[in-house]
């Protein structure tokens, strides 16, 4: 690699050839603003704020997409930068709909803290656009076109990181808009409700779509019980919301804070994922010990299964049958849950707590009602229920810690490492052993299935049975092995993977689509640490160990895969149009 | 099943893609891009729905919804503006009963207006389909229109 030795307004600087003038500038101290520019995406130079000068160039350059060339004298504050930069805001800004205090993004919002770091006080040019239709269709995702700016960022998410190709630029000019094939609306398109376009829009186009106010009302209901469970991943980034450092846990001040908004049970998903372990161990140890279908494919992940129906429809059958805990939970909050406490199915309200949009997909699948009314009525996500509790005037940050109500709030390290890439494998492996053995896992931490490498692969040894496993999170980096997958299978009748692990959001569930906004890989990384963190600290981290699990196998399940147990926590899977991504129905 | 015959003639790259969209749009009855013709075309070219219909919606001359059986392109540059077109615009569409973009009631004209059509000598001037008509005044409008009419 050669050096490039160049000017940044006058300051002599020496990079790496390939070093983009953004990332020179950041050396010397400059920090240029951007608004499409994203640490996880290409750069696309589609918003063109990151001009600067060079000398001898009429023409501006974009500072995110332009390498450095030796002797280059750059300009990144010159006067012309100044007004050019501004005039490009105002452009957007004229073809964007400004009511940022009823924004979804208010305070969140990129557009608005580059307005507010290139100083703008005052508009040229009159607001000048044509409302367009706000698409409602999809349960989980609203796309508000009127907020848009044309980064396409979430473009590129869907078809470059997802490969799902829901969203596409349309048209042209003025009359640009981002669209799904045949502009039928998100919830007619093969849109998985993974929500990353979420998660990438620097601006308020892109929502889930809200169930706050049907929370409130049913918690204000005297006559409804609301219970509530949290998903592993919340509890790492839930303080984000309240001014805390990205990976702070807040496991206790989260139940705490449920308590006190006046939810009649305060739950946790960690109780049902230690579930799904033994469901879902217990298939995968019957389906490796008695020639069952290999590899088994863990089923946690709604963006997965819906991208798995549309796309990979072949692959269904080794697809574990468990539900995902937020669907068994729901299962049981109306079933064993209702039967202890004696309080009638009917008037149980399930709330699911999720980092995730598709979750919320997931309990309006008509076939979620095992408990004979729909398992999980509302689902939240992060940045819904924290705009509860500060509603609710209730600051996270000052709460104690709480644990949560019994009979389903009790969980293992294997549970909550559900929320992060490789943790669904590791806590399965950690049960498994023992089923497989009837001896306990000495060294719990099972290293090559953990961090944010795309696919991670790794051969384990049980008692000198070797099970070749493999992860993979977002749908990208899932097509790689599920294609290699699929050849062997075709070519060779079976696969050399016993068990495959995977989760459509990059770095699993911490990088969910309901996330608090602002996520980027190393954020989702330092979220993923807290969930192995916290792990370590609990007394127990094998989900067979878990009391609660073994009292309600005892109780009212009888054993994993037993038939009651069958009915509430297995499923079963479609195959979906890849043009409107609805079920399609075999004759 | 015409369909198929017409991606036969190509190979499947996605430097194709104009042409294929193209005689798929000439070759439907209603002159224009179905769900089923952006199907065809990027399961056979292996690219996204979302791309095909990207690309569709870019260029003008692609229409997504079902036209008439003539398309009526009356051009609207200068030369023939300055020689009426903007008088036989209006003629026409009182003649069809339709606004520029939509199809008659009977779905056999759809009216449109173009850029110059590079005949300007005969101007004012229009497309009907793939044919040149030029030096028109209302009458001779009523004879191609009445033409069209009975051959369809």
């Amino acid at each position: 690699m050669n050096a490039i030795k160049a000017q940044i307004n006058h300051m002599e600087v020496e990079v790496q050839e390939g070093t983009t003038i953004l990332d020179a500038a950041k050396k010397v101290g400059f920090t240029i603003p951007t608004l499409c520019h994203h640490a996880d995406l290409k750069p696309q130079g589609s918003c063109g704020i990151c001009v600067v000068e060079v000398e001898g160039f009429p023409a501006m350059k974009r500072a995110c997409m332009t390498e450095m060339v030796n002797g280059w004298k750059i300009h990144t504050n010159s006067a012309r930068v100044r007004a050019v930069r501004k005039t490009l805001l105002e452009l957007i800004l004229s073809n964007h709909e400004m009511d940022c205090p009823i924004c979804i993004k208010n305070n969140a919002c990129e557009l608005q803290r580059l307005a507010a770091t290139l100083g703008m006080t005052t508009l040229k040019y009159p607001q000048n656009f044509q409302k367009k239709k706000i698409d409602n269709t999809s349960v989980a995702i609203v796309r508000n076109p009127n907020k848009c700016i044309l980064c396409g960022r979430c473009v590129q998410v869907c078809t470059e990181i997802q490969t799902v190709n829901a969203l596409a630029l349309s048209m042209r000019g003025f009359n640009t808009v981002i669209t799904d094939a045949f502009d039928a609306g998100l919830g007619n398109s093969v849109c998985v409700n993974c929500g990353q376009c979420i998660v990438y829009c620097p601006v308020g186009a892109l929502y889930e779509k809200s169930c706050v106010d049907k929370v409130w009302e049913v918690i204000n209901d005297p006559g409804k019980h609301v219970v509530v469970q949290e998903a592993p991943a919340v509890r790492a980034t839930l303080g984000e919301e309240f001014g805390m450092e990205p990976g702070s846990l807040v496991s206790g001040k989260m139940h705490a804070t449920l308590r006190r908004m006046r939810f009649d049970a305060v739950f946790d998903t960690n109780f049902a994922a230690d579930l799904t372990i033994l469901e879902e161990g217990t298939e995968i140890v019957d389906r490796v010990k008695n020639g069952g279908k290999l590899p088994v494919i863990t089923s946690c992940s709604p963006g997965w299964i819906k991208f798995m129906e549309t796309f990979y429809p072949h692959l269904s059958e080794y697809v574990s049958t468990a539900k995902s805990p937020q669907q068994m939970f729901g299962a049981l909050s109306k079933t064993y849950y209702s039967e202890i406490k004696g309080i009638p199915p009917e008037k149980i309200v399930s709330v699911s707590v999720m980092p995730c949009t598709a979750k919320k997909f997931e309990c309006n699948r008509p076939e979620m009602n095992s408990s004979r009314y729909q398992d999980v009525d509302y689902v939240l996500t992060t940045r819904e229920i924290a705009r509860m509790m500060k509603e609710a005037g209730i600051d996270l940050k000052e709460m104690p810690d709480e644990p949560a109500d019994d009979p389903m709030g009790e969980y293992s390290g294997a549970a909550t490492i559900f929320g992060v890439t490789g943790g669904v494998m590791e806590a399965a492996l950690r049960s498994a052993y023992f089923l497989i053995t009837g001896k306990e896992l000495e060294d719990l931490d099972i290293l090559p299935v953990r961090g944010m490498e795309g696919v991670k692969e790794a051969e384990i040894d049980v008692n000198g049975l070797k099970l070749k496993v493999a992860v993979a999170h977002g749908l990208g980096n899932a097509r790689k092995i599920l294609d290699k997958v699929s050849t062997q299978l075709k070519n060779e009748g079976k696969s050399e993977y016993h068990i495959i692990e995977i989760m459509a959001c990059p770095g699993g569930c911490v990088g969910g689509g309901g996330q608090p906004w602002g996520s980027n890989m190393a954020r989702r990384a330092r979220r993923g640490e807290t969930l192995l963190k916290e792990d370590k600290s609990l007394p127990y981290r094998r989900s067979h160990e878990n009391p609660s699990i073994k009292a309600i196998y005892e109780k009212y399940l009888e054993q994993p895969n037993s038939k009651k147990a069958h009915h509430l926590l297995h499923t079963h899977y479609y195959k979906r149009s890849k043009v409107d991504g609805k079920v399609i129905l075999d004759t | 099943m015409y369909r198929d015959a017409i991606l036969k003639k190509f190979d499947p790259r996605l430097d194709n893609i104009l042409f294929i969209l193209h005689e798929l749009q000439d070759n439907n009855p209603q002159h224009y891009l179905a769900n089923a013709d952006i199907e065809k075309c990027a399961d056979y070219l292996n690219i996204p729905y979302s791309y095909v219909h990207g690309v569709v919606t870019f260029y003008s001359m692609f229409s997504l919804k079902p036209r008439g059986r003539y398309i009526i392109r009356l051009c609207d540059s200068p030369p023939c503006h300055l020689m009426g077109s903007e008088s036989l615009l209006d003629y026409l569409k009182k003649k069809l009963k339709v606004d520029v973009g939509k199809t008659t009631a009977d779905g056999v004209f759809t009216l449109e207006i173009t850029s110059c059509l590079g005949i300007c000598g005969v101007a004012p001037a229009l497309m009907m389909n793939e044919e040149m008509i030029g030096n028109l005044t209302p009458e001779r409008v009523d004879t191609v229109l009445e033409e069209r009419r009975q051959t369809s």
